[in-house]
């Protein structure tokens, strides 16, 4: 496997929300901003990124049967870091994104991708698989927060373009799901 | 790639022992790293949130706020209030604000009530020395933004539900549908009635003298 590939495979071709539809929640709860869904996706990356760097390079030395314990606890360890910087270094951002942070251990990206690639390949490899996943799900969080800000508030990166409120149903979880829907299916038809 | 670990006993245990005793360290350090800025964040939102609730429009530019006090000292008071005709128990921070002299001239009480549309809603809640509301400022809400998350602008000074000036000796706060004198949100009824009521246990707290127990 080529590093290009694994490029392309987290931007595009396996990008986890568009093509995996993993980590569902995160995805439809944080981005009622493009803000929200661009931090929400690097806090993410940098999850992914370091934990399957670690898992890469502890995979000789963990039994199989015990595996999933101890991807879990190397997951969990980095989120609840990102968790304390955060809430004492960027409070803003922890206040509205603060009760998603924790639940970062249990997106399905993260635990996937310790069990189907670093646990399997190198830790270059993983760490660039980690790396790219995570802008992968960072760029479709930010395009969908992007969306659902301007029809629901109409502001574009918390700059108002028009006055007055925008269509609530797009902030609410089925303007989420609508949105979700169709941006899915333009990117589907965008990549024949 | 090298020979994976056998899954023996020994192996496993050594293996989640050793990279629970790496996280567990990691995390300690972490922690130490952070609990001073953290504990310095949440003292400054304190702090602004009581600043903000007891400040009124300066008399000479309509546009700015003062706040009216100096100094400011905090205690826990607890105390029963009824709500939805059950007595409940809260046990509320409140900070008491005073002039150079020492003369108490208002009150902030972090309140909350349970009965907002999302769960838990808290805000703190300023009064003067006479009870009547200076300010609030929601700290906490799991409110439906749009609806219910309006909450931190609408009973706001110049919002369309103004609680400020309320003098809640004459009457406890309620909506309009309850036969109070309150704009609810617009569609929010119930987050309304969450706001009025912790204003109301906020009142309670406010009325317990310094240092004493219930009334």
């Amino acid at each position: 496997m080529k590093a290009k590939d694994i490029i392309r495979n987290g931007l595009i071709k396996e990008n986890p929300t568009w093509v995996l539809i993993l980590g569902m929640c995160p995805t439809l709860a944080t981005t009622t901003s493009a803000v929200n869904g661009l931090c929400m996706g690097l806090a993410t990356t940098f999850v992914l990124m370091m934990s399957n760097i670690v898992i890469s390079l502890l995979k000789s030395v963990i039994p199989d049967k015990v595996r999933i314990p101890c991807f879990i606890v190397v997951i969990a360890t980095f989120v609840t870091i990102v968790q304390m910087v955060m809430q004492g270094y960027i409070p803003d951002l922890y206040a509205s994104l603060g009760l998603f942070i924790p639940l970062i251990v249990v997106n399905c990206i993260v635990l996937g991708r310790a069990e189907a690639f670093a646990s399997k390949n190198n830790v270059w490899h993983s760490f660039l698989d980690g790396l790219f996943m995570g802008l992968g799900f960072t760029w479709a969080l930010t395009l969908l927060g992007m969306v659902r800000e301007a029809l629901g508030s109409g502001s574009f990166f918390n700059h108002p373009f028009i006055s007055g409120d925008g269509m609530l149903l797009f902030i609410l979880a089925p303007g989420g799901f609508i949105c979700l829907g169709l941006l899915m299916a333009a990117i589907n038809r965008l990549k024949k | 790639m090298a020979k994976k670990a056998e899954s023996t006993l020994k192996n496993m245990l050594l293996a989640l022992t050793l990279i629970a005793l790496v996280a567990s360290l990691a995390l300690a350090l972490v922690n130490r790293m952070t609990k001073g800025p953290i504990e310095e964040v949440n003292k400054k939102k304190t702090e602004a949130a009581v600043e903000q609730v007891l400040s009124v429009p300066d008399p000479s530019d309509n546009t700015k706020m003062v706040k009216i006090y100096e100094k400011c000292e905090s205690d826990t008071v607890t105390f029963t209030d009824t709500i939805k005709g059950k007595p409940t128990e809260f046990t509320l921070t409140r900070y008491i604000a005073m002039d150079s002299e020492g003369k108490v001239v208002g009150k902030a009480i972090e309140s909350y009530s349970d009965a907002g549309f999302g769960g838990r809603l808290k805000a703190m809640v300023g009064f003067d020395a006479e009870g009547t509301v200076l300010g609030y400022s929601i700290l906490e809400s799991s409110e439906t933004p749009g609806l219910g998350a309006k909450a931190d602008q609408w009973f706001q000074r110049d919002g369309k539900g103004n609680v400020i000036g309320a003098v809640l000796s004459e009457k406890p706060l309620a909506v309009k549908k309850d036969k109070g004198d309150v704009d609810a949100i617009t569609g929010s009824t119930i987050t309304s009635r969450a706001f009025c009521g912790l204003v109301n246990t906020a009142y309670k707290a406010f009325l317990i003298e310094k240092g004493g127990n219930e009334q």
